[in-house]
């Protein structure tokens, strides 16, 4: 038995009077894909920023790896292999493609000095090219991530979380204004790297039939609160989620 | 700009920088000398703002500390390759310090915090007598003598500005094309996502002050042998305005927007003489056109131009995206 990848023990997040996220606990074990699902506001993007570095929880920790992590940088948090995507489009818009993933990757790679003496690339043309393959944006390699389309850049995102060689990668939103076309081919490639990676992923969604194909086990979070957990068949069927997206 | 245009464009810069002074008079290699020495703070300026995005209205000062440390330096009989260093040295690690608010405050608060800096210098330059000689300023700087090269003729002190300059350019360029460079354009652009992605946003932030600052402090110590004299009044804020002018004029974060902005606010006026009371006002009214129209300044215009007639991929599914929700 290794340990989980992450360990989420009793975290609460309040902003002024509203408690963001209320005593969630949960573990994410090696090479699993979390679906955290949840109205709008139940506090999904609060918790993945109390475990990314981005806010301070109020209470409880977060181990990565068996490693706490509280108060750590988000940098540095990075270099212990965990990759995020954020809710909002975040890719570098006026740089080219490779030069996103290559600065995806680059901090990874030597010592400051090696960064600013050694290769404009840090040796990492030959690997960026390889993950902008594997994310089939190869013949938009020399763009600017600007001026590709909304979905392009959603993967172009969702690949830079990739680069490092994460253990554990926290996708928000990833299928956001994504078409359907391009949707099954962002879950199949998802899979794939998970089963050739062995990476953990949890994945923040809205769309159900996305995050129910593409995880092994599902939570469902309201207000704040942890209301649901199980398999995707199971949470399908569970009243009380049905409740809450209805709003009760 | 592509793989070969830039090394051909740099080549053809040099070319013409190495004949332009050729048979001119010692006043117009004086403005051609101090278009490069701008050139190298605005370069410095360029790094710190039009690649990191970390707003600067201090580069006039870190001339001024470049120039003064020069200067006393090189009057207290040591030589400029030794002085020149040092200035170098003091700018990198008071730019460093400067560099500190940019971690808590941005825009227009860290423009207002830099401003008090070169104010600062500005008073400390003026009012501590003992070292800076006040309002009066400190005066016959020797220029450099590099025994089989002496400086100390104007032409001769342009082509060693213009060498100390394509150095500078070159170290630039190498910076700029690093890993540093492609960080310091991430901060720019997304520094949330810089720092998820394993960039020490914090270091970087603090380089880019540090070395941009080192580039003012470099052109200071050029300032010096070049005027030999210098007085606070030369390093005053609507210096750093100016350096300021000629980054967004040339088109801040493009590597060669330095050297055409700072052509064009040096040398222009110049040109602009012959209307006699009128070269203020028509400076002043081009650049207010030029802001407006092209933000992205002189080399942003050629970029667009070129975007504009050559042909995008991906642009056909651009539509896409707006059409879902
Ligand atoms: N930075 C913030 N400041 C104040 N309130 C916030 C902040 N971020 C989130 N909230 C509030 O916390 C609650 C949870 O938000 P969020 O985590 O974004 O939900 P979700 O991602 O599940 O839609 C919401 O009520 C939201 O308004
Ligand atoms: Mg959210």
């Amino acid at each position: 038995m290794t340990a989980p990848v992450l360990s989420i023990r009793g975290v609460s997040k309040s902003f002024g009077g509203i408690r963001a996220v209320r005593d969630v606990s949960f573990e994410v074990a090696k090479g699993e894909i979390l679906g955290l699902i949840g109205p709008n506001g139940s506090g999904k993007s609060t918790l993945f920023n109390c475990v990314l570095g981005q806010l301070r929880p109020d209470e409880g920790d977060v181990h990565v790896n068996g490693k706490p992590v509280s108060g750590m940088r988000a940098s540095e948090l990075n270099k212990l292999g965990v990759g995020r995507t954020f809710q909002q489009l975040s890719v570098f818009p006026q740089m080219t493609v490779l030069d996103n993933i290559i600065l995806a990757g680059q901090e990874h790679h030597g010592t400051m000095l090696s960064r600013l003496l050694g290769k404009p690339d840090a040796g990492l043309t030959g690997q960026a090219e390889e993950l902008i393959a594997f994310f089939r944006l190869d013949h938009l390699r020399e763009e600017k991530a600007g001026s590709l389309s909304y979905g392009q850049q959603k993967l172009l995102d969702a690949a830079m979380a990739f680069m490092a060689g994460p253990d554990l990668v926290l996708l928000d939103e990833p299928a956001g204004g994504v078409n359907l076309t391009m949707l099954a081919d962002l879950r199949e490639r998802l899979q794939t790297y998970n089963r050739e990676h062995g990476a953990s992923f949890v994945v923040i969604e809205h769309n159900m039939e996305f995050v129910m194909e593409l995880s092994t086990r599902i939570i469902v979070l309201a207000e704040g609160e942890i209301i649901a957990e199980g398999a995707p068949e199971e949470i399908r069927a569970n009243q009380s989620v049905i409740d809450a997206y209805l709003g009760s | 700009m592509s793989f070969w245009l830039r090394p051909l464009f740099l080549a053809a810069m040099i070319v013409l920088a190495c004949l332009a002074p050729l048979g001119q008079g010692n006043y117009i290699i004086y403005i051609l000398t101090s278009w490069l020495l701008f050139s190298v703070a605005a370069m410095g300026l360029n790094l710190t703002l039009g690649y990191a995005g970390q707003i600067s209205l201090a580069q006039a000062s870190f001339m001024a500390i470049g120039a003064y440390i020069t200067a006393l330096l090189t009057l207290a009989g040591w030589h400029w390759l030794i002085a020149m260093p040092l200035s170098l040295l003091a700018c990198f690690f008071i730019g460093l310090l400067l560099g500190y608010p940019a971690l808590r405050v941005q825009g227009h608060f860290l423009a207002f915090v830099t401003l008090a800096f070169n104010t600062l210098v500005f008073l400390v330059l003026r009012n501590e007598d003992w070292l800076t000689g006040g309002s009066y300023g400190l005066v016959g700087m020797p220029r450099p003598d590099f025994g089989i090269f002496n400086t100390a003729k104007q032409l001769q002190f342009y082509y060693f500005a213009l060498a100390v300059t394509v150095v500078a350019a070159l170290v630039m360029w190498g910076i700029v094309r690093s890993p540093w460079g492609r960080a310091f354009r991430a901060l720019r652009e997304n520094p949330m996502r810089a720092e998820s992605l394993g960039v020490d946003t914090r270091r970087i932030t603090l380089l880019a002050f540090a070395i941009g600052s080192a580039y003012g402090g470099l052109a200071g110590a050029l300032v010096t042998p070049l005027v030999q004299f210098i007085e606070p009044g030369s390093f005053g804020l609507v210096h750093s305005l100016r350096i300021l002018l000629m980054v967004v004029v040339g088109g801040a974060g493009f590597f060669f927007g330095p050297f055409v902005g700072a052509a064009v606010v040096i040398l222009l006026p110049e040109f602009l003489r012959f209307t006699e009371g009128y070269y203020l006002l028509i400076y002043s009214a081009l650049v207010i056109v030029m802001l407006a129209f092209a933000p992205n300044g002189l080399i942003g215009i050629g970029a667009r131009l070129r975007a504009r007639f050559l042909p995008l991929q991906a642009r056909g599914d651009l539509a896409q995206g707006s059409r879902l929700k």
